[in-house]
């Protein structure tokens, strides 16, 4: 056990001196390590959001609102069919029990409309592994001419799947816009995005951005009923009530279809309006959005049309002259930085469903600079109070056990730099633990060396033998914290998974510490001194 | 040389009071399930759901009185405010709102647009109905499979005796500490599971230690009665356990007094699993043995005899 090939030597003091190199990026600014040659490491420890700053934005795409929106989306196209030429009559056509349904009047039109309708069941594209085809709905008839459509299990899923991929890519567009740094936005289990955003000192901002649908749509307003009066009694027929965001609200009867909407914008920008220097959205349409919005602005002049943004009525301008140029302006109370926003957002697209926020966890920077420095002093305090003990009890040996746990903690953030593991709080309160636990490696091996020396061995058979027979102790003892570790990072999300993962590394760092590098410090200690008695 | 020395070649007859210990440990493990159904745990937001804030006041000391009186005025239902750390650092929690996940949008919103700029946010944390369920069951899973899976390891290592007696030590130690919080009302969070899980490793560790020791012996001693062997493998490891106790409370202790009000409750919980762990190894894992008839009772007078020689 005392006795070390060279090459063996070479790899043990090799593995500090990499683990010291590898450590070495951490104690330099960022912009300094950037320059350096390129043979140095580069890598600095990633810091945990709760570290550094920054918001966790769990996202969940909202299904129930989607499949009332997809399934009043397909009552209008069951309206259409069955519109079409030769009319079949129908009757309550409408969304019911999760599914659209519609009653055919006469029985004998009942074939002709499940033909009809047939191809409502919407086949999507097979998925990766699919075979075939998969529909989106299911057709189902029933007593009294009843044809019903609900959702099959496997063509909503596909739905949900597509959805979120786009609306990470919107949401996507939308952040990099705001120019915060390394922002990750990844899709978590079927319906879910997470976004996390390090170091960003307004999640509100990030908040507003992400989670607006940003639905944009222009509407003619309808004049001719008094708003109040439609909101009493009901609005005529294709026409619906929005509001205002003024306080208070202000209702306006606009017509349902809209004119145009987010899809025939090209460019949105932020500027200033020339005569009333108050911020205003300038917006560019398609050519196809131009001709359309030419057309109703050239057949509606003096009428008001609203600009609605998910629901909500940002301003109703009046025309006053033909619009032909496909480009306009919203105004609205904005203020720079609204402005700026719905810029982005209308640049971005809109989220193809509504979004709910299932989880968040900010932290400011304050609390973030605030935990490290918290941390940096519990674990110095730890290292003094650890080191002091193991002299007092072990002398020369504990000093040995000593530089051993040194070469663990830097070791232990060599491999968080080289990994790029995240190092959170709770990680800070791992690595400080571990320096705690990791002498227990040495003092099994210690107390064994003196129990040996006790029953009669010689000094150096007696550590040898120390070092043998601890081994599988050591070994024993730290697998099984080495499972709690495993599981806990298969469980854990931020900075739980931070805790894991430095208390999995302190394990495999302490057992590489305690067994061959303090091994091989005694190891030549004893070939120096050829001690005759163990100084414990 | 050494200035201090541990205590060596103790001679301590621990298991003349196995029975004492075990129905110290029954007793408290009794009062934990109890408590835990009677009292129940004081769960954070990240099992109950619910929107976590921690801000700190522009203009002084935080009044506590006047911040309660404010935010009852929005009827958020039941809310708790407490002085974190320093004077002017309040953690304000608010119960999950009635309704879906928009609903903690709210809450928090009501709080921003209360505040204004009169204070700091440092930390906002809103979980929701749907996530706070998922993390309850994945804590509950973590900590069964890691008993299940460290049973195992030690199954493969040990005899059967072995392996039962460190989960059930284990599961004793969970016991007792999940008994703790319920008593001292701290909060039960993700971090406590993290809490849990590493006492789970360091009560093993613990016992897996004295368990080496206790086969070591086995084999060396063969006549040896269990209880004697017993005692002599623990006191053989009692400088070993000391030491490991001390430098890993050391490391707490610093991060407690240190390590700032986030991670206290944590280190709490940590440190005192490591009391219970150390307790546990020596007073419910060894005679644990003893109930398992590791080594049959018989002959143990011939035994004595015989192992006089040997040690």
């Amino acid at each position: 056990m005392l006795y070390f090939a060279r090459w063996k030597i070479v790899l043990i003091v090799g593995a500090v001196i990499l683990g010291i190199l590898a450590v070495l990026p951490n104690l330099f600014p960022k912009s300094s390590v950037e320059n350096w040659p390129s043979w140095l490491p580069h890598r600095q420890i990633v810091l945990g959001l709760d570290l550094q700053g920054g918001a966790y934005l769990l996202y969940q795409v909202d299904r129930q609102d989607y499949e009332q929106k997809r399934l009043t989306a397909l009552v209008g196209d069951i309206r259409t069919a069955l519109r079409e030429d030769p009319r079949i009559g129908y009757t309550g056509l409408g969304v019911a029990d999760n599914g659209a349904q519609v009653r055919i009047r006469d029985t004998a039109q009942f074939e002709d409309a499940q033909e009809r309708l047939a191809d409502l069941v919407n086949p999507l594209q097979s998925t990766l592994f699919g075979q075939g085809t998969v529909n989106e709905f299911e057709m189902t008839t029933g007593e009294g001419g009843l044809i019903r459509f609900t959702f099959t299990e496997d063509g909503l899923a596909q739905r949900i799947r597509s959805i979120v991929q786009q609306s990470i890519e919107v949401i996507r567009r939308r952040i990099d816009e705001l120019g915060t740094t390394e922002p990750s936005i990844q899709r978590e289990g079927e319906d879910r995005i997470l976004v996390e955003a390090p170091g960003l000192d307004d999640p509100q901002r990030l908040k507003a951005l992400v989670g607006q649908t940003a639905q944009l749509t222009f509407h003619l307003v309808d004049n001719s009923v008094d708003p109040r009066q439609a909101i009493e009694q009901r609005p005529p027929p294709g026409t619906t009530v929005l509001y205002s965001l003024d306080d208070p609200p202000q209702p306006y009867v606009v017509e349902e279809a809209p004119l145009l909407n987010g899809e025939d914008l090209t460019d949105a920008q932020a500027t200033f309006n020339q005569q009333t220097n108050e911020p205003v959205v300038t917006f560019r349409l398609s050519t196809g959005g131009a001709r359309k919005f030419g057309n109703v602005t050239s057949n509606n002049v003096g009428r008001p049309f609203a600009i609605v943004l998910d629901n909500e009525v940002i301003s109703a301008p009046v025309i006053r002259e033909p619009i032909l140029g496909g480009s306009g302006q919203i105004s609205g109370n904005f203020t720079v930085q609204t402005a700026n926003d719905l810029a982005i957002l209308l640049r971005a697209g809109a989220l193809p469903a509504k979004l709910e926020i299932v989880e968040e966890r900010t932290v400011g920077p304050g609390l973030g600079q605030d935990s490290i420095e918290a941390g940096k002093i519990a674990a110095v305090a730890a290292v003094i109070g650890v080191t002091l003990s193991m002299i007092l009890v072990y002398g020369l040996f504990g000093v040995f056990a000593n530089i051993a746990l040194v070469a663990n903690v830097i070791l232990i953030l060599a491999l968080l730099s080289l990994l790029q593991a995240t190092l959170t709080l709770p990680g800070i309160a791992g690595i400080v633990l571990t320096m705690g636990m990791a002498v227990d490696a040495n003092v099994l091996i210690y107390e064994r060396i003196r129990e040996e020396a006790k029953s009669g061995r010689s000094a150096i058979t007696a550590i040898d033998t120390g070092f043998s027979r601890a081994l599988g102790t050591i070994l024993d003892a730290n697998i099984t914290t080495l499972i709690a570790a495993v599981i806990l990072f298969q469980l854990g999300s931020g900075p739980v998974r931070g805790f894991a993962v430095t208390l999995a590394i302190g394990i495999v760092t302490t057992v590489f510490s305690a067994f061959l590098f303090t091994r091989l410090l005694v190891a030549q200690w004893v070939r120096m001194k050829r001690p005759s008695a163990i100084p414990l | 040389m050494p200035l201090l020395s541990l205590p060596t070649g103790t001679k301590f007859s621990f298991m003349k009071y196995w029975r004492l210990g075990f129905a110290l440990s029954t007793l408290l493990s009794v009062l934990s399930i109890v408590l835990f159904f009677a009292v129940g745990l004081n769960y954070g937001i990240d099992f109950k759901g619910g929107t976590l804030v921690e801000i700190q006041t522009k203009d002084g000391p935080a009044n506590i009185a006047e911040l309660r009186r404010e935010i009852g005025e929005l009827n958020l239902g039941d809310v708790q405010i407490q002085e974190f750390g320093a004077p002017d650092d309040v953690l304000i929690r608010v119960e999950r709102q009635p309704g879906g996940d928009d609903a903690q949008q709210r809450a928090i919103q009501l709080l921003r647009d209360m505040f204004g700029d009169r204070v700091n946010f440092r930390r906002v944390e809103i979980v929701g109905p749907r996530v706070s369920s998922e993390l309850a069951r994945a804590g509950v899973i973590a900590v069964v499979a890691a008993l299940l899976a460290i049973m195992i390891y030690i199954w493969f290592r040990f005899e059967w005796h072995f392996a039962l007696g460190a989960v059930i030590t284990t599961a004793h130690d969970v016991l007792i500490t999940i008994g703790m919080f319920a008593v001292v009302g701290l909060e039960f969070n993700l971090t406590s599971i993290a809490a849990v899980l590493t006492i789970v490793g360091y009560s093993l560790n613990d016992t897996v230690v004295v368990y080496d020791r206790l086969r070591e012996n086995l084999r060396r001693y063969k006549k040896m009665p269990l209880a004697q062997l017993i005692d002599q493998s623990i006191n053989e490891m009692l400088s070993r356990t000391l030491m490991t106790s001390i430098t890993t409370l050391i490391a707490l202790i610093a991060l407690f007094v240190f390590g700032g009000e986030v991670i206290r409750s944590f280190t709490f919980a940590m440190i005192w699993g490591v009391l219970i762990g150390t307790y546990s190894s020596i007073f419910v894992a060894a005679p644990l043995l003893i109930m398992f008839k590791l080594r049959p009772d018989a002959g143990s007078a011939a035994g004595e005899a015989s192992t006089a020689g040997a040690s």
